[in-house]
Order: C-alpha cells, then sequence, then structure tokens
C-alpha cells in the first residue's frame, strides 16, 4: 500500500540539475571548511591540554606539530580558518539583503577566496618569520 | 490571510517549534568569533616563540586566558550548531541522524571540558602546569 507520503514523488531540483558555477564551489566549501575546522577543534584542544600537562607532554605536541604531513594539515586548516572567516562575513552581508546581485555575489566570492589564501599565505609568512624557521 | 493561528503568531515559533533561535545562535556565535578569531591569529603572531615557557606565560595572563575560555566556548558551540545542519541534512535515516547527533554532542562537550580545564590549570598555576 502506498500512502501519498511514502509513494516516489519528484524531489526539488538537486545539484545534478544545474549547471557547474564557481560560486556553487565556493558555497560547498564553506560547509567543508566548517567541518574541517570542527575536526581542527581537536588539535586546538590538544595543544592546550599538552601545554597544561607540563613540559615533556607540551614537547611531544611541538614534535607532532612539527611533523611535515601535520604541517601541511595545519596550513590546510589555517586556510579553513580564513575562508570560513571571510565568507562568514560574506553571509552575514547576504542577510541584510545587501550583495545578493548575481554580479556582486560573483566578485564578492572572488574577494573571499583570493583573500583566504592571501592570509594563508602572510600568516605562515610571519609565523616562520617570528620563529626563524623553528616554529 | 494567514491561517497561523494568533497564539502561534505571538509565539514565532513555526513547525520546528525552536522559531530562529538556531539561526540567530549561529549568526551571533559568528560574530563573536569574527573578534575573537581575529585577535587569536593576531596572537599567535605576536608571540615570539612557540616554547614552553613562552606559551604558558601567555595562556597564563589573565585577559588571554579569559579571551580564550570564551573562543573555546564559542567555537564549540558554533561547530556544533553547524554540524547539527550538516548531520540533517544528508543523515536521513532517523535513528542513524539521533545517534549521530548524541555522539557529535558529547564530543563537543568532551573538548570544550578539556579545553576550558587545560586553560584553567594553566590559568591558576597548578604544579606541572606551570612549573
Amino acid at each position: 500500500m502506498e500512502s501519498s507520503t511514502t509513494r516516489k514523488r519528484p524531489l526539488s531540483p538537486f545539484l545534478t540539475v544545474y549547471r557547474w558555477q564557481y560560486t556553487m564551489a565556493l558555497s560547498i566549501l564553506h560547509r567543508v571548511t566548517g567541518c574541517a575546522l570542527s575536526v581542527g577543534l581537536l588539535l586546538f584542544a590538544y595543544w592546550l591540554v599538552a601545554a597544561a600537562s607540563g613540559h615533556d607532554a607540551y614537547q611531544t605536541a611541538r614534535d607532532f606539530f612539527a611533523h611535515p604531513v601535520v604541517r601541511i594539515l595545519l596550513i590546510g586548516f589555517s586556510f579553513a580558518f580564513f575562508y570560513h572567516l571571510l565568507n562568514g562575513a560574506r553571509h552575514m552581508t547576504w542577510d541584510t539583503g545587501q550583495g545578493l546581485e548575481r554580479k556582486a555575489a560573483r566578485v564578492s566570492g572572488w574577494i573571499v577566496f583570493l583573500g583566504a589564501i592571501v592570509c594563508t599565505a602572510l600568516f605562515w609568512l610571519l609565523i616562520m618569520r617570528n620563529a626563524g624557521g623553528a616554529a | 490571510m494567514s491561517l497561523r493561528s494568533p497564539i502561534g503568531r505571538v509565539l514565532g515559533l513555526g513547525a520546528a517549534k525552536e522559531g530562529v533561535s538556531h539561526w540567530w545562535s549561529q549568526r551571533v556565535t559568528s560574530v563573536a568569533l569574527l573578534l575573537l578569531g581575529l585577535w587569536f591569529v593576531a596572537s599567535l603572531l605576536r608571540m615570539a616563540n612557540f616554547e614552553y615557557e613562552a606559551v604558558i606565560a601567555w595562556i597564563a595572563g589573565p585577559v588571554n586566558a579569559v579571551l580564550l575560555l570564551l573562543l573555546i566556548a564559542t567555537l564549540v558551540y558554533h561547530s556544533l550548531l553547524g554540524v547539527q545542519v550538516v548531520v540533517e541534512d544528508y543523515v536521513h535515516h532517523h535513528g542513524l541522524k539521533i545517534g549521530t547527533m548524541l555522539l557529535l554532542t558529547f564530543a563537543h562537550w568532551a573538548v570544550a571540558a578539556l579545553a576550558i580545564f587545560a586553560v584553567l590549570r594553566i590559568a591558576f598555576g597548578a604544579p606541572g602546569g606551570a612549573g
């Protein structure tokens, strides 16, 4: 027996029916970076817990964070942070009803994406300079 | 003409029974994280190095410790609100959805408790912490 709620009804159009546009990628990237940052919270907490556990535990954490694979992850997390922050500001501009026109939304999309790359690069340049390459 | 009852309109809670509280909390934490996040990045950049003594001294500063606590609480809350939306969008099986959210909620509270305890331990100079 099929009721009106269990019958296969057409759903609202999903991603597959639309022509691909970079603004879609940027939109999904907000969610992806958000999820990544939720995972990154674990590393942030680990850093604090290690510091609170004493000198040896902190040194272990420093070695862990200095590992090349982890370093690449950290660069990824920092990009996710800057992207999510800038794109979040973009979203909140939209919430006020501003910048929703197609042209404005595309321009702000580029600003956010390139801005996140620039912020990530600057952040690591400054970190490396401060620590003399041994952050 | 609205079909909503007067009491329903006054309460403004809609079909979800929560009104816009989830959406609004996400925005409030976003604004807070904009400020706290920039403070944290600026702090990392101003730190001369990431040696144990330097990091402990930085965390133990009263203003830094309190801002860190605010950052942790806001981050965890914002993260939980965010992953909840993702789970609701992609996990369609009702039981699995509740189970996933339960796990994620526990994980978020555990991370929050650990991070907050760590900051407090350093700030109050517990032996082994600042020793």
